[in-house]
Order: structure tokens, then C-alpha cells, then sequence
């Protein structure tokens, strides 16, 4: 029993586990998303550009300074929180009384001026980003061989993810957020600085998609363009689960990598636009998104 | 009746300058930017007057660019047939588009066209007819009532008409008591409705005429560079198009074509000198303009221009 349906066991799992890895980052970023527009009402076009830059940073790191894949694994996601929060403080913070529109405009312009930079002084070819020595190799499950650095990658993605619903779903700071979330007025009159929650939330959501950026550094190519496609897939995802729910897009992301995999193996012309096919559906069927509650 | 007789004379010294400008400025570079400034206009009938945003403006003019170029090269039909079978696969792809979009409000409005657009974008690198990363190259151009349209000036008064006759069409529209209607879904969709407007309905002909004028663009860009890209279905092409509109103005009859000259012109002007820097420039602007100059260059100085004339004169 090595075949199913013409298709060898190791090569569907394979796909399958590359489909798992793919739906990790589609949960942190389309968490990151929703959190993000949740507090500030902006939809982060940025923040495929602060993905990418997650990665470059670590390999930078990497290159000049000769700081290894664990220490990155912090220092890359703080540094793009702190660029994060400057972006609020500078830029973002302008745009709160106006129409929706404008946050998706500056941030996309954002998105060019960063992306132009890193293409502009690295090139647009991949940088090779090796995996860290604890992580080489693979674990022979019998009926596959599991790469752990794939293992890795979906264990500390949902770890992250399960730890961000944590916060916000179960802690007295989560609890500050959700009431700031459905009527910040409301929230200030009670003593909780919100313009503070707000930049907070930003740098968080930013920095969750700066440390999606390392987990992907050994896994694909580092390239200045490594961001846009990904953000762009991300958005299909958010349409299709609905930004209500921080649960809700967690499981989207996943569930939409594992059935991108699955295309690879049965369908491969068609798994760059699955996402995008079921997402016309979604809108056919349920137009609020399996998880939204959109008036 | 001032102002109306101010624009009409706008409108005339536009045209003269239009007819003699090849004179004096390579005519390819103006018919690039009258493909774009018909593609802002057409944007902009959906962001400036219905209030849309849609992030995915590039599928219609690739889509377009495409069609045509294969209906011209492949079938050889003539100039005109395959610019029409261009503008009406883009509305038809509009409609699909449209009817889907149209069931979500707002900001998931522009993901959701930004999503599909990049399901056209995949579509087209995997399709065969399109040449992949190549693109199809060679387009003829053909002839037109025995006049070769190979010369370049033949073909600029071609592009001309099409370029004033969908501006007309344009204008037409917002005047009309349709495009009345447009602006008061802008303004206030809920009341549209309780009027009992079918708002879904004319935000969908909205779109579908906003798609097909950005087919007609993209059509023409075929005609004029005998070539069809990747690049007209990439989504830098949807955010140049957004940029055109909110740098001129939106919601302004001339904010578009504005916009379309700078962008083109600084494009023209820097593309060999900073490379990929110029990513970083529209990006500039882009910021710039949301931050500080949400009226745009026309709209800006339209309310200048009232601020000092038109409170005393009025």
C-alpha cells in the first residue's frame, strides 16, 4: 500500500507536510492581518514587504555579522516590531479619522518604497539561507521521511499562534484589547491609554510577520520579492475566513496550505490559483467569509 | 455659465494641443500616455465617482492586451475587430469579476479584485497563447482606410479618437442621471438604497464600463507597442493605476490624465537612471500623496483656485 490513486504515500505526504509548512506562515500573517485591522481598522499592505524583511534580516545577520538562525530568530522580529512601530508613529497614526481606503494606499506605497530599497541594493536573485545544524536532516516516520526543519517550522508556528490567541482571548491584556477593538472611545473614558494598545498591536502583528520572515529564510530562497506574492495569497485567505475571528484565521491558513499541497500532487497547474478559486466560491456561498460576522 | 464656458474651452485647447504635439514630442510617448490616461479615467469612474477601490484594474488591461494582440497576430483580423474583441473580453471578464466583488463592502472590496487579479495573472504565465515571461511579441499594427498604421503618426490620430471618444463617453456617463446615481452611492450607500436605487445593480455596470474602458486602453498600448506583457496583468500595474488617479486627483474630470503624465513621464525619464529605485519613488509619492495631497494635483488646485476667485465671486 505505497499508492494512492496512482500517486506514491511518501510523495503525498511530502506535499502534504510542504502544504502544512505554506499554511504555517498563511496563519501567522492572516493572524497578524486580522489583529492589526481589528485594533487600527487598516489593512497592512506592508505587511508582505516586513515579511520579507524578517527574512533579509536574518540573513544579513547571517552574512556580515555572523549571528546564527536562534539569535535571529528574536532579533529579526524585534527589529521589524520596532521598524513597525515607528511606521504607526510616523505615518499611521495620521490616518485614523479617515476613509479605509487611505491605510490600504499608504501602506502599499510603504510596501513599494521597501521592497524597491531591498531590490535596489540586493538584486532580485535568492540568497541562500542555510539550516541551522540542530535542525538538518529528517526523522524516519516508516511511511515517509520528515524533514525537521519542516517539523520545526509547523510546531513553532502554531505554538506562536496558539500562544497570540491565548493573549487575547484569555488574559486581562487581551481582554483590554477586544474592549478597545469594539469601542475605543468606550476604553479611554475607562483609563486604558488606547493610542498606546494601538501601536503596541501594530509593532506585535508587524513583528509576528518578521518572525514568519525567519521561519522562512532556510525553508525558501531570500529574495526582495520573496514578500508580494506571499501578501497577496494572505489577502484571499482573510477574505475567506473573515477577520473576526483570531481562531478562525489561524485555521483558514492552515487548512488553505494543506489543500494547495494537495493540488501539487494531483493537480499541479492548478495550485498557484486553488486559493484564489476557493475564494470566489466562499463569495458565491457565504459572502461574510466562513468565519466573518461583517454587518 | 462661466464655468461651463471655461471647461468647454479646456476641452478645446486640449484637443489642439493633442492634434499638434507630435510635432514636437515622439508621438509612441504620447499615445503611452493616452492608453494610461484612459485607463485612469476608466479607474477613476469606479474610485472617483462610485467610490470603489479595486486593486485589480491590471486583469481588464492584460486581459485586453492579450486578446487583442492574439486576435491580430494569430486570426489577423483587422486593426479595429481586434481591439473590439480586446474591450469585449475585458468587460466580460469585468462582469465575472464584478459580480463577485460587488458582495463585499469596503476594504475586502479591494482584496477580493486584488485576489482575482492575480488568479488572471497566474493564468496568463501558465497559458500557452501568451508567450509566458516573453510575452507576445510582434503584434502587426495593419492598415486602416488604406492608411498604414506602421507609421507612427498615422497610427497617433487612431489613437487619438479612440482616446476622445472614451472620454466623451466618460464624461457622459457622470453627467447622466446613472452617474448621478454613482456619486450618491459614494456618498452614502444606505441611503441609495432606502431610495430605492438597486445599489448592487449599478455598482456592477459601474464596474463592468470601468473594465471595458480599461480593456479599451490596454487594447490600444497592444496596437501602439505591438506587444503584450506579463507586466500589464502584474498587480505593479493595478497599484500604478491607483497612483495615477489619487496623484491627479479623483473624483476630477483631468486629475487622471494628469496623474497619468507625471507618472508616465517621470517613469520615461528615470527608468535607466535609478533602476529598481523607481519602485522606491512611486512608493514616495504614493505616501506623500495620502498624507498630504489626498485632493491631488487637479483637485488641489481647483479648491486653490476657489479659495482666492471663487468665494467673492460666487
Amino acid at each position: 500500500m505505497t499508492d494512492f490513486f496512482g500517486i506514491s504515500l511518501p510523495a503525498l505526504f511530502g506535499q502534504l507536510v510542504l502544504g502544512l509548512v505554506n499554511g504555517s506562515f498563511y496563519a501567522i500573517l492572516s493572524l497578524g492581518l486580522a489583529v492589526i485591522f481589528g485594533m487600527l481598522n487598516i489593512i497592512n499592505f506592508t505587511h508582505g514587504a516586513l515579511y520579507m524583511m524578517g527574512a533579509m534580516f536574518s540573513w544579513m545577520l547571517m552574512a556580515y555579522v555572523g549571528i546564527g538562525y536562534w539569535w535571529s530568530l528574536i532579533l529579526a522580529p524585534l527589529s521589524v516590531g520596532l521598524i513597525g512601530i515607528l511606521i504607526e508613529r510616523l505615518l499611521l497614526q495620521w490616518l485614523y479619522k479617515l476613509d479605509h481606503h487611505y491605510g490600504l494606499l499608504l501602506t502599499f506605497g510603504l510596501a513599494l518604497i521597501l521592497e524597491g530599497f531591498f531590490r535596489h541594493f540586493f538584486g532580485v536573485a535568492g540568497q541562500p539561507y542555510a539550516i541551522p545544524d540542530e535542525l538538518s536532516g529528517a526523522i524516519s516516520l516508516g511511511f515517509m521521511f520528515l524533514p525537521k526543519y519542516r517539523a520545526w517550522v509547523i510546531i513553532a508556528s502554531l505554538t506562536v499562534c496558539l500562544a497570540t490567541w491565548y493573549v487575547i482571548e484569555k488574559t486581562r491584556l487581551g481582554a483590554y484589547l477586544r474592549a478597545a477593538t469594539e469601542n475605543p472611545k468606550l476604553t479611554q473614558a475607562f483609563g486604558i491609554n488606547v493610542p498606546m494598545m494601538v501601536l503596541l498591536t501594530y509593532g506585535f502583528g508587524v513583528g509576528l510577520a518578521g518572525l514568519a520572515g525567519v521561519l522562512a529564510a532556510p525553508a525558501t530562497q531570500v529574495s526582495p520579492l520573496m514578500g508580494s506574492n506571499l501578501i497577496i495569497t494572505v489577502f484571499a485567505v482573510v477574505v475567506i475566513g473573515g477577520m473576526g475571528s483570531i481562531f478562525g484565521s489561524i485555521l483558514t491558513g492552515l487548512c488553505l496550505g494543506l489543500i494547495e499541497g494537495l493540488t501539487k500532487v494531483f493537480y499541479p497547474e492548478a495550485s498557484a490559483t486553488v486559493v484564489f478559486v476557493i475564494m470566489a466560491i466562499v463569495l458565491l456561498i457565504r459572502p461574510a467569509g466562513l468565519f466573518g460576522r461583517e454587518k | 455659465m462661466k464655468s461651463y464656458r471655461s471647461v468647454q474651452i479646456t476641452y478645446g485647447v486640449g484637443l489642439v494641443l493633442l492634434l499638434v504635439a507630435p510635432a514636437v514630442i515622439y508621438p509612441v510617448l504620447i499615445m503611452k500616455v493616452l492608453c494610461f490616461a484612459l485607463f485612469a479615467c476608466a479607474f477613476n469612474l469606479l474610485l472617483g465617482y462610485t467610490g470603489l477601490l479595486s486593486f485589480g484594474h491590471a486583469a481588464f488591461l492584460g486581459s485586453a492586451a492579450y486578446l487583442t494582440g492574439h486576435a491580430l497576430k494569430v486570426w489577423e483580423l483587422p486593426v479595429l475587430l481586434g481591439i473590439l474583441v480586446g474591450t469585449g473580453g475585458a468587460t466580460l471578464l469585468g462582469w465575472c469579476v464584478g459580480s463577485l466583488a460587488i458582495r463585499r463592502q469596503g476594504i475586502y472590496f479591494a482584496m477580493v479584485t486584488l485576489a482575482l487579479a492575480q488568479m488572471v495573472y497566474f493564468f496568463f504565465l501558465q497559458a500557452s497563447f501568451t508567450g509566458g515571461e516573453d510575452g507576445l511579441q510582434g503584434v502587426p499594427r495593419g492598415t486602416l482606410f488604406g492608411l498604414d498604421l506602421a507609421d507612427d503618426h498615422n497610427l497617433y490620430y487612431l489613437v487619438v479618437a479612440i482616446f476622445v471618444g472614451a472620454f466623451w463617453l466618460i464624461q457622459r456617463t457622470i453627467h447622466s442621471p446613472f452617474g448621478q446615481i454613482l456619486k450618491a452611492i459614494r456618498e452614502n450607500e444606505p441611503r441609495a438604497i432606502s431610495l430605492g436605487y438597486d445599489v448592487a445593480k449599478y455598482k456592477l455596470l459601474a464596474f463592468v464600463l470601468s473594465a471595458g474602458l480599461a480593456g479599451l486602453a490596454g487594447a490600444t498600448k497592444t496596437v501602439v507597442f505591438k506587444l503584450a506583457t506579463l507586466t500589464d496583468a502584474h498587480w505593479h500595474t493595478s497599484g500604478e493605476v491607483v497612483l495615477m488617479t489619487l496623484l491627479g486627483g479623483m473624483g476630477t474630470v483631468f486629475g487622471p490624465v494628469v496623474g497619468a503624465m507625471v507618472i508616465v513621464g517621470l517613469q520615461n525619464e528615470l527608468a535607466d537612471k535609478v533602476g529598481a529605485m523607481v519602485t522606491v519613488i512611486m512608493g514616495t509619492i504614493f505616501v506623500v500623496c495620502v498624507l498630504a495631497f489626498r485632493r491631488g494635483l487637479v483637485g488641489e488646485s481647483i479648491a486653490f483656485y476657489r479659495r482666492i476667485v471663487g468665494e467673492k465671486g460666487r
